[in-house]
């Protein structure tokens, strides 16, 4: 039995794999609407999360499953101090597969420990988010064609942003891939990523506090929001969270053919009158979320759907 | 010139950075224990000027030595059996720790779930850096586990 704790899981044939299926799904939803027939996805959120969390009961729904689960600490026994080991035992008994979120780091892996189905980590505090990493990947990949030779922009709250941390652990794996980190001086990278990851694995980037100076350079262009709660101090956050605003002029400056991806929800950080250039991909990330979420639920269900897309049975 | 006596069987730690055998008797959870120990302090040493050396009568199989190369890895282990060093132990860093040292990280599970095993896995050898196993937080100060 397997879990997902984190996107570097999977190792990149696997990864290729999960994405390849999911790509299948997304041309071929007919084939896999019954393939989680009987199955129950237990959505386990211990703080709010709308999207996450529909997207994840979206995923079950078009596989043919059902789900049951809770979408705060309040509405749990947590709330009476049930341990997350304790919770996850029982969770086992009433569904095949759980996705958790959880306002501290590492509970979904304490969770895996102690269940006897497959916890995948919907989010972590400042952790790990690896679906919407699989999300990521699977928006680039499919609008794109590759996930190497690549020049990737990450912009906006790169310190507490964990979806740009996990993302750039995954890209590195593929070949020919450079980052410029855009960022102000409060908001950089922190240095273990600069160090340990990027450094070490001799990926060559560069750091940036104007979006303009980056903008022609980039095949992608990953923008974050600034989050309010991160911040011990509100005038910080003033200050901080307009610091970048994506607008028509800015993406003047820019390749005709590149993407503009966030993790949503944005506030400032994109204007809404980018929304109808062609290059902003945002929404569609969001429904690559489903089909990446329902490729992670049949591999992690070991479920084999027939006529997969190489014309083999596929195993999932 | 002060004189321990000889043990039969067990350990000699030489080399401890002096004034660190205290808690080093605990890190072991020699305390824990009714093993006799003799603990030397700042004993004359040519390599390190003044150093410590702990000296436990106990069956040598049964203490945790994994922690001392976490600890400082300087440290020297001889074993004793029938009052002769039979084998010098050559410290390495520990893949993993447990419940030696704490994670302050407050956004840790464990900081919550005080019943959960506190680990940490050695991420880099080579610039000896640890991480908790759970939030990945780095290891940076000596809070020990109580």
């Amino acid at each position: 039995m397997r879990h997902l704790m984190s996107p570097l899981d999977f190792s990149v044939a696997e990864l290729d794999g999960l994405l390849e299926l999911a790509s299948d799904i997304e041309k071929h939803p007919q084939k896999y609407a019954h393939a989680c027939g009987g199955k129950k996805l237990a959505t386990c959120f211990y703080e709010p999360s709308t999207r996450t969390r529909l997207s994840f009961e979206s995923a079950m729904l078009s596989l043919g499953g059902s789900v049951l689960g809770f979408s705060s600490a309040d509405s749990s026994s947590a709330s009476k101090g049930e341990s997350v080991s304790d919770t996850i035992r029982v969770i086992s008994c009433y569904a095949d597969i759980c996705a958790m979120r959880h306002p501290k780091e590492g509970a979904p892996l304490v969770a895996s420990q102690k269940s006897t189905i497959p916890v995948i980590n919907a989010g972590d505090g400042g952790h790990q988010h690896p679906t919407q990493t699989l999300t990521d990947l699977m928006t680039i990949r499919s609008l794109k064609g590759q996930l190497g030779d690549l020049t990737i922009g990450l912009c906006g709250d790169l310190k507490f942003g964990r979806t740009v941390h996990s993302l750039i652990h995954a890209l590195i794996r593929y070949p020919n891939i450079r980052f410029v980190l855009i960022s102000p001086e409060e908001l950089r990278v922190p240095s273990y990523i600069r160090e340990e990851v990027l450094q070490n694995n001799n990926i060559p980037f560069q750091e940036v506090e104007r979006l303009e100076d980056a903008m022609s350079q980039l095949d992608i262009l990953y923008m974050t929001r600034v989050q309010r709660e991160r911040f011990f101090n509100e005038e910080d956050y003033v200050r901080m969270k307009d610091f970048y605003i994506l607008d028509k002029q800015k993406m003047s400056l820019a390749k005709e053919d590149m993407l503009v991806l966030h993790p949503l929800p944005r506030v400032n950080e994109i204007s809404v009158e980018v929304d109808d250039d062609p290059r902003a991909a945002y929404f569609r990330q969001a429904r690559y979320g489903v089909y990446v979420r329902m490729a992670l639920i049949l591999t992690l269900l070991e479920i084999t759907v027939s006529d997969a897309p190489d014309g083999k049975e596929q195993s999932c | 010139m002060l004189n321990v006596g000889r043990i039969s069987e067990g350990y000699v730690l030489d080399h401890i950075r002096a004034g660190a055998s205290l808690s080093l008797y605990r890190d072991l959870h020699l305390d824990e224990t009714d093993y006799p120990v003799a603990i030397i302090r700042n004993a004359r040493s040519s390599k390190m000027g003044a150093k410590d050396i702990l000296k436990v009568e106990c069956d040598p199989n049964t203490l945790d030595l994994d922690v001392l190369g976490f600890i400082d890895h300087n440290i020297t282990v001889n074993i004793i059996k029938g009052g002769e060093i039979v084998e010098k132990k050559e410290l390495k860093l520990p893949k993993e720790i447990k419940n030696v040292i704490q994670c302050r990280n407050p956004r840790c599970i464990t900081s919550i779930e005080q019943e959960l095993d506190q680990i940490f896995v050695l991420t880099d050898p080579e610039k000896e850096i640890y991480r908790c196993k759970y939030c990945e937080a780095k290891y940076k100060g000596r809070k020990r586990v109580k």
